[in-house]
């Protein structure tokens, strides 16, 4: 058993550190907090850092890391900041199923654009009628000639309007029985014909991130746009949670640390009734539940995404890691608005963010209940 | 232009609540978290541009009684070409004598053309390794530089002096400068260069190899002796304004103008 990181690790974390701390400034935050926007600018310094692909391999402009080193960054960027943390690091959503079911071509295409922080993609499976099950889907590819004409709407996809290209998956067998093993993932590229997607504008939280509704109206798909083979599309995205759950997770986890570090720093500081609030036994114990919780998480996580790079996937210990990191969060998040009393409640203070952005780790990818579905049927078998 | 750059690693006490340890002589560093000094990272960064620029070679060394291996990795992230790293016991609690000591018998030994130290370090704030360094080595040294250009076997150097007050000097090379923050703006860390800094040299040796006797090291060879440490006393006479963000700032400057701060 090693708990402990490489020296190259520690390293990677600390540039993360570093970067993030210099450049994820407060104001800045609230900025782009208030208004909604992506922070463009961070985005292409981070890329030019290799942070973007550190997890692609090299021959697609990556730096050939795998995804414990992408989770250490993810950790660090929320831990600086939510907001900030949670848009420069889901840029790649999606890509990971070119990663791993594209061929050579569109690897070379669509990843080192993404990895060299020159283009921003996205995943769409949700759909206003599908979305924990997305066994049938309503958008339909239909093969012709050239390819395939794509029709239907899907919601709430993270990158939405910002993406040059999205990850699509659609049903194209629509007599196939199980109904998942007719779905395909199609690549559609931003500004293609019939393509439109509209910003979803308020939300709870993850305000600096895309969230949009795109729609599909005969939207022509060239045939050397399907990832991967036809008919398959259910099982690449199955692939990609394996990989996309830690990730998810480590915002959490981040998210949960920065809170928490907040909620410290001010116990220590703040004095009522005569004493520092932190001498208050109920603080202190609220400290240490928040604290414990953020060590079992990361330990989760660390070992799901160990799992993944050594190719020993365990898909019970990546939903564990994503739901345990996401309930924690909440939790952590709840208690360092609590700690902090009024001025936590207060947009300035950053910790009612982090509490806001803290919320939707328990819903993307998965909710918990379905997690909790998911590692009950591995633990149990096939349940009727 | 082979340039050689000394750095240290400091704890970060901005924000920390200092200890002093039970023998009076040091802070408790436990907790703190450590890094490159800030005087050596603009060193570093400076010398790798000047390397860029004009091709050559960028050498590492730090002499460190702790495993500074991170230290060294950071410079060849940041693209110093190899590392050097003298680790030994003895040198906790060493003066800027003995520091300089160990550093010119790794040095003396390499080709270069400049050495960079930063002006000082943060934790001990002497300010005297770069000048002691030059003095070892018989070469010309300039201190608190802000400014370099490479001349055919010259360099010329600006320094900062009080009130901005800026000084041109020229020296022969080889020679040392003691850089000044500021001097340039340090690259981050990048993920590529960590990537790359792995395939790199570096080098640990003992103060054996080196050839230093037990006279040349540690506390008893050190002409200055640290006698204690201590916190200041907690002031009296703070004064907390209250009002708007604007009835406060007034407040604050006609007290500044009540002092002289402000005319
Ligand atoms: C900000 C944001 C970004 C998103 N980004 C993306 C994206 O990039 N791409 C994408 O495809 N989707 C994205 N989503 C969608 C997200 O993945 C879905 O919202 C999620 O999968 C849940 O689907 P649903 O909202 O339709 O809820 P439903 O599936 O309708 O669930 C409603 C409730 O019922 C529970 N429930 C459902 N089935 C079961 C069951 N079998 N047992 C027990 N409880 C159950 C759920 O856990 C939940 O509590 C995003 C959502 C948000 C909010």
């Amino acid at each position: 058993m090693n708990f402990e990181l490489t020296p190259e690790q520690r390293d990677i974390q600390k540039a993360a550190r570093e970067f993030a701390t210099a450049e994820f400034d407060k104001d800045l935050a609230i900025e782009h907090e208030l208004n909604h926007s992506f922070p463009e600018e961070l985005w292409r310094k981070a890329s030019k850092l290799g942070f973007a692909g550190i997890h692609f391999p090299e021959e697609y402009g990556g730096q050939g890391y795998g995804l414990l080193e992408k989770v250490l960054v993810v950790e660090e960027f929320c831990r600086q900041d939510s907001g900030i943390g949670m848009a420069l690091s889901l840029v790649e959503l999606g890509s990971e199923i070119i990663l791993v079911h594209g061929n050579e071509e569109q690897k070379k295409k669509y990843l080192i654009p993404v990895a060299t922080g020159e283009a921003i993609s996205a995943a769409a499976f949700t759909e206003p009628e599908h979305g924990s099950d997305i066994t049938f889907l309503s958008t339909v590819a239909t093969k012709d000639k050239d390819g395939y004409q794509i029709n239907g709407t899907k919601i709430f996809i993270t990158n939405g309007c910002i993406a040059s290209f999205t990850v699509v998956l659609c049903q194209t067998d629509l007599e196939a029985k199980p109904s998942y093993r007719g779905q395909s993932t199609l690549i559609v590229e931003k500004g293609q014909e019939g393509f439109d997607a509209t910003e979803l504008e308020n939300k709870m939280g993850m305000r600096m991130n895309s969230t949009a509704e795109l729609s599909f109206v005969n939207v022509k798909v060239p045939a050397e746009n399907l990832v991967g083979d036809e008919n398959r599309g259910f099982y690449n995205m199955m692939d990609f949670v394996n990989e996309s759950r830690p990730e998810i997770g480590a915002l959490a986890l981040g998210i949960a640390q920065g809170a928490f570090d907040r909620a410290l720093n001010y116990a220590k500081q703040r004095k009522q009734f005569g004493q520092r609030i932190a001498d208050f036994q109920v603080i202190q114990h609220k400290l240490a539940d928040m604290a414990t919780k953020i060590e079992a998480s990361r330990l989760l996580l660390y070992k799901a995404a160990r799992n993944f790079d050594k190719g020993k996937i365990d898909p019970k210990i990546s939903s564990m890691a994503k739901w345990f990191s996401a309930r924690s969060a909440v939790e952590v998040t709840e208690e360092a608005v609590q700690i902090l009393g009024g001025h936590g409640y207060m947009l300035e203070n950053e910790v009612e963010r982090f509490y806001r952005d803290a919320r939707v780790t328990e819903i993307v990818e998965g909710t918990r209940e379905i997690q909790k579905n998911n590692i009950a049927r591995l633990l149990i078998g096939k349940i009727s | 232009m082979d340039i050689i750059v000394c750095v240290k690693k400091v704890p970060d006490t901005r924000e920390a609540e200092l200890i002093i340890t039970k023998d009076g002589k040091d802070i408790e560093k436990g907790e703190l978290v450590c890094d490159i000094n800030e005087w050596d990272r603009y060193a570093v960064e400076e010398a790798i541009r000047l390397k860029e620029e004009l091709g050559g070679s960028v050498t590492a060394v730090a002499v460190t009684p702790d495993e500074d291996e991170d230290l060294l990795r950071k410079c060849l992230a940041m693209g110093a070409d190899r590392a050097i790293m003298v680790k030994d016991e003895s040198f906790r609690g060493s003066d800027a004598h003995v520091i300089a000591t160990a550093l010119h018998h790794i040095i003396k030994d390499l080709p270069f053309d400049l050495v960079f130290t930063g002006v000082q370090a943060e934790d001990d704030g002497y300010a005297q390794v770069g000048g002691i360094l030059a003095g070892f080595l018989k070469v010309p040294h300039a201190t608190l530089v802000t400014q370099i250009e490479v001349l055919e076997r010259k360099v010329q150097v600006h320094r900062e002096l009080e009130e901005a007050l800026m000084e041109v000097v020229e020296l022969d090379m080889p020679a040392v400068c003691t850089i000044q923050t500021g001097i340039n703006e340090p690259r981050y860390v990048s993920i590529m260069g960590i990537r790359k800094a792995a395939k790199k040299e570096m080098k640990t040796l003992n103060t054996s190899d080196l050839g230093l006797t037990e006279e040349e090291l540690g506390d008893s060879a050190s002409k200055v002796k640290i006698k204690g440490l201590s916190l200041p006393p907690s002031g009296k006479g703070a004064e907390i304004l209250k009002g708007s963000t604007g009835e406060i700032a007034t407040k604050v400057a006609s007290i500044l103008k009540s002092k002289g701060v402000l005319a």
